[in-house]
């Protein structure tokens, strides 16, 4: 490989292996505006993957998966609202239910079907690989070095963005944006001009699982669907989490954010070949041991919760106020 | 029979087992103002939150307009036509005045259009508001956010309007202001329920009373005819004393001193800014401002609980700038501070009366484990003294009434014996009953020769309780003027800043003693 086509190809997998984070995120701020902080982006974006990864084979067809993991993903956004807006549990304990639960569905559907030899491998099913094969777009995709890197993506990278540019619009300038984010600020004033705020909490809530859903199922096809002892999901579902705060609850600034953050993550697996392409400029990324790279997600996500909280300003950050507080109207 | 706008009938409500209103029977015609008056727990705001949809009635009926009406969540009041202008306002901080009665627009549309503000601010002149629709509530004073909780509703087509205590936080002028505005929507046809505390505005706005006591229904009278005098008895269920006592103590050299002082709130913002008073043992000096001018963070200072920027706090001679609050309460300060929820600062709200003496006096026992037979003995004294009314000792303080964690929280402070009192808003929210006592509880302890410093609301009540008061305006001292000589229109506009009485005597600034105790040499080299 030419040096060049090195870069290129670091671009490229800075997008395509942290797009999932931009469905966690954008789906978690969906949530969190409307007051709910759900911490099971991990056990819902597992169901999402596994689920939905095997009806899109057994269907043989991308759109049936990514249907499918939406709908898994609402489903456990819909346990999440039942216990936490009808029946008022505490949503923090509530959210890491449901990762463990997520979790476990994950490995137990996955685990019987491997034991049942049953288990669908992403090359028996044709239509499912060329749906997940690059499209470029027309020009853009002709830039030098670039071009191919960052217009060049499968169908989920642009659905992604899309979603993503989708709910900021939805979130700013749009009436029922305005209502939702009214609920998050204070349902109480929301209830009061006649807002129904549990029917948009169920709304939302289960919306905004639905894309995490989709974001686990782009894991598994990036993974090829190749499952053994390690979640696909691998801690994305967390990061996503601190993802939210970074973005300032702003769905724009989430693209941003994932590609910031994805570039420290794929230099994990990108940094030893770029030293090699690079001996002069980039060669002590070589002398950087692994342990430092499979831990610098994580310590990156600690710098970025420190550096926005430093950020302070109460009224310009997009935190809803009454982000974790169930409310109730009776209550005295 | 005429047609009411609002009647209810044997309106029933309970909570577990309170019975917060029982077989409440009440009626409103269009262009009538009707005032709502009890004492503290009568069930005043629990029935007018039935009516806009926040709470089901257990049984009873209302009707409006004649009809009979079931009223399932605020949609539905809305939707009658009610709307309710909340004790505290049910605004979003972060969103502007347009966008706050946008988002309870129905058919508003999918988009957000900019032409929202010019149409929001059409209405708002047209009913006669002045109202900057771009404005976020976060940077609104209290009265414009009232404004805009007005206009919300009558932008929504309420026709009959309830009002929560709307002038708890108002200045003089500002509640005139509004009482020219409900006069307005009166003679326009509206039928208006308002809930005071305030005799004299139930005199004044009012066309008839109803009174509930304790839950029940006691009785609706015309304003014309009756008194302050028999409304307190209604309400009370006996004759009182409406006077607040001023006895006449002698008074000592000054006991806490502070100079030029200037602190900063938590976004680092000045909040007093050059403060200077005294107070003298056998004194009650009462400082008077709009909420949010500086009074939390003068009172954290003295506790210690914040720290100066710069300026001087002398205790009977000795510095106590920058002492931990430890040492503070050591010398003989106490504060009580009541926060608009009540349990604030002070008290832990679900330990019990005795845990929270405790919490106050642990440091005094020997060895490693509290003396709780001594806390509770304390406890009992203080709901001996203050005649708290409580199940036992151990009730934890949360499930007692406003009245009476007021009264836990000064009785404690007074067990420890000081010499300077600082207590803010020590009556907030309480009725007439328990306000007479704590009034009491503090000319008892003026007479005692402690100085107290009273941060208060009322203005009445200052300028009778009060020896001095102090007035601030944004962190600025506009003046300190003697309690019995003053009006309440001149308080009124020092509060707002239009009035500064600060150089009113030539040759001695306000709130320096002549006696002071601070060298001035000293000062000036501090």
């Amino acid at each position: 490989m030419d040096k060049l086509s090195i870069i290129t190809s670091f671009i490229h997998s800075i997008i395509v292996m942290n797009i999932p984070l931009l469905y966690g995120t954008v789906g978690e701020i969906l949530v969190e505006k409307s007051g709910s902080l759900n911490l099971g982006v991990e056990g819902t974006m597992a169901v999402g993957a596994v689920i939905g990864y095997i009806c899109g084979c057994w269907a043989n067809s991308l759109g049936v998966g990514i249907l499918t993991a939406f709908v898994m993903g609402a489903l456990c956004g819909l346990i999440f609202a039942v216990l936490t807006v009808s029946l008022q549990a505490n949503q923090n304990i509530t959210g890491l239910t449901l990762t463990t639960f997520g979790l476990g569905v994950y490995f137990f559907v996955g685990n019987a079907l491997r034991s049942a030899k049953a288990f669908p491998t992403m090359n028996d099913y044709d239509s499912i690989r060329a749906g997940f094969e690059d499209i470029p777009i027309p020009l853009l995709s002709k830039i030098p070095v670039i071009g191919p890197g960052l217009f060049s993506h499968n169908i989920l990278v642009y659905l992604g963005i899309a979603i993503a540019v989708l709910v900021w619009w939805y979130l700013k300038h749009t009436s029922p944006g305005l209502r939702l984010r009214s609920i998050g600020e204070n349902p109480a004033a929301a209830d009061s001009v006649g807002i129904s705020v549990n029917r948009n909490k169920y709304l939302h809530i289960c919306l905004g699982c639905g894309i995490m859903g989709i974001g686990g199922y782009y894991m598994s096809l990036y993974m090829s669907g190749s499952f053994n002892s390690n979640c696909w999901i691998n801690g994305y579902g967390w990061i996503a989490v601190a993802l939210v705060i970074f973005a300032n609850w702003n769905p724009a600034l989430a693209i941003v954010g994932t590609f910031v953050f994805g570039f420290f993550n794929t230099l994990r697996v990108s940094g030893p070949s770029l030293a090699v392409a690079f001996p002069g400029a980039l060669g002590w990324l070589a002398g950087i041991p692994t342990q430092l790279y499979q831990a610098l997600p994580f310590i990156i996500t600690a710098i970025v919760l420190v550096v926005t909280s430093l950020r302070g300003n109460k009224f310009s950050s997009g935190l809803p106020a009454a982000l974790g507080l169930n409310y109730f109207r009776e209550e005295r | 029979m005429a047609q009411y706008a609002i009647e209810t009938r044997g309106l029933t409500k309970t909570f577990g087992s309170v019975v917060a209103n029982s077989g409440i029977d009440l009626n409103v015609k269009e262009g009538e103002i009707l005032a709502l008056l009890g004492e503290n727990g009568s069930g005043k705001t629990t029935l007018m939150n039935m009516l806009s949809g926040i709470y089901k009635p257990d049984s009873g009926s209302i009707l409006v307009n004649g009809e009979e009406v079931s009223i399932n969540s605020p949609e539905d009041a809305k939707k009658l036509g009610i709307g309710m202008v909340h004790q505290h306002f049910k605004l979003v901080d972060t969103f502007s005045a347009a966008d706050n009665i946008w988002m309870g627009k129905e058919k508003a549309g999918l988009t957000l259009k900019k032409k929202r503000y010019g149409e929001i601010a059409e209405i708002a002149e047209k009913f006669g508001f002045e109202l900057d629709p771009k404005k976020k509530v976060c940077h609104m004073a209290v009265s414009e956010k009232q404004t805009l909780e007005i206009v919300k509703v009558l932008y929504y087509g309420a026709k009959i309007i309830i009002l929560d205590e709307p002038t708890a936080v108002l200045t003089v002028q500002e509640i005139r202001r509004l009482f020219n505005v409900l006069r307005r929507m009166k003679e326009e046809g509206h039928a208006i329920i308002i809930i005071t505390h305030k005799l004299n505005e139930v005199m004044e706005i009012s066309d008839r009373v109803t009174i509930l006591r304790k839950g029940e229904y006691i009785t609706t009278v015309d304003t014309a005819g009756t008194s302050e005098k028999e409304l307190t008895e209604w309400m009370v269920g006996r004759k009182i004393d409406l006077n607040i006592r001023r006895p006449l103590v002698e008074k000592t050299r000054p006991l806490l001193e502070v100079r030029d002082l200037v602190i900063e709130n938590d976004e680092g913002s000045v909040a007093v800014d050059g403060v200077s008073f005294y107070i003298r043992g056998g004194e009650i000096l009462g400082v008077a401002g709009i909420a949010g001018c500086g009074q939390k963070e003068l009172c954290e200072a003295i506790a210690g609980l914040r720290p100066l920027k710069s300026g001087q706090m002398v205790h009977k001679g000795d510095n106590i700038a920058g002492l931990p609050p430890k040492a503070i309460l050591e010398k003989g300060i106490a504060m009580s501070f009541i926060p608009e929820d009540r349990l604030g600062i002070g008290l832990a709200p679900s330990m019990s009366i005795t845990d929270n003496m405790l919490l106050k006096k642990y440091r005094d026992a020997r060895g490693p484990f509290v003396d709780r037979k001594e806390g509770r003995r304390d406890a009992q004294s203080v709901i001996a003294d203050l005649s708290v009314v409580t199940p036992s000792t151990e009730t934890p303080v949360r499930r007692l009434s406003g009245g009476n964690v007021q009264k836990v929280l000064v009785g404690r402070e007074i067990k420890a014996g000081p010499n300077v009192i600082v207590t803010a808003y020590p009556v907030r929210g309480l009725d007439i009953n328990s306000s007479y006592a704590i009034y009491d509880i503090l000319n008892v302890q003026k007479e005692k020769g402690v100085g107290i410093l009273f941060v208060g609301e009322d203005l009445d009540v200052m300028m009778a309780l009060c020896d001095k008061i102090l007035v601030l305006c944004h962190g600025r001292v506009m003046g300190v003027v003697h309690a019995h000589k003053t009006t309440k229109e001149e308080l009124g506009l020092m509060m707002t800043g239009s009035l500064d009485l600060t150089e009113k005597y030539e040759g001695k600034p306000a709130g320096i003693a002549k006696d002071s105790l601070i060298d001035e040499q000293e000062g000036k080299e501090a």
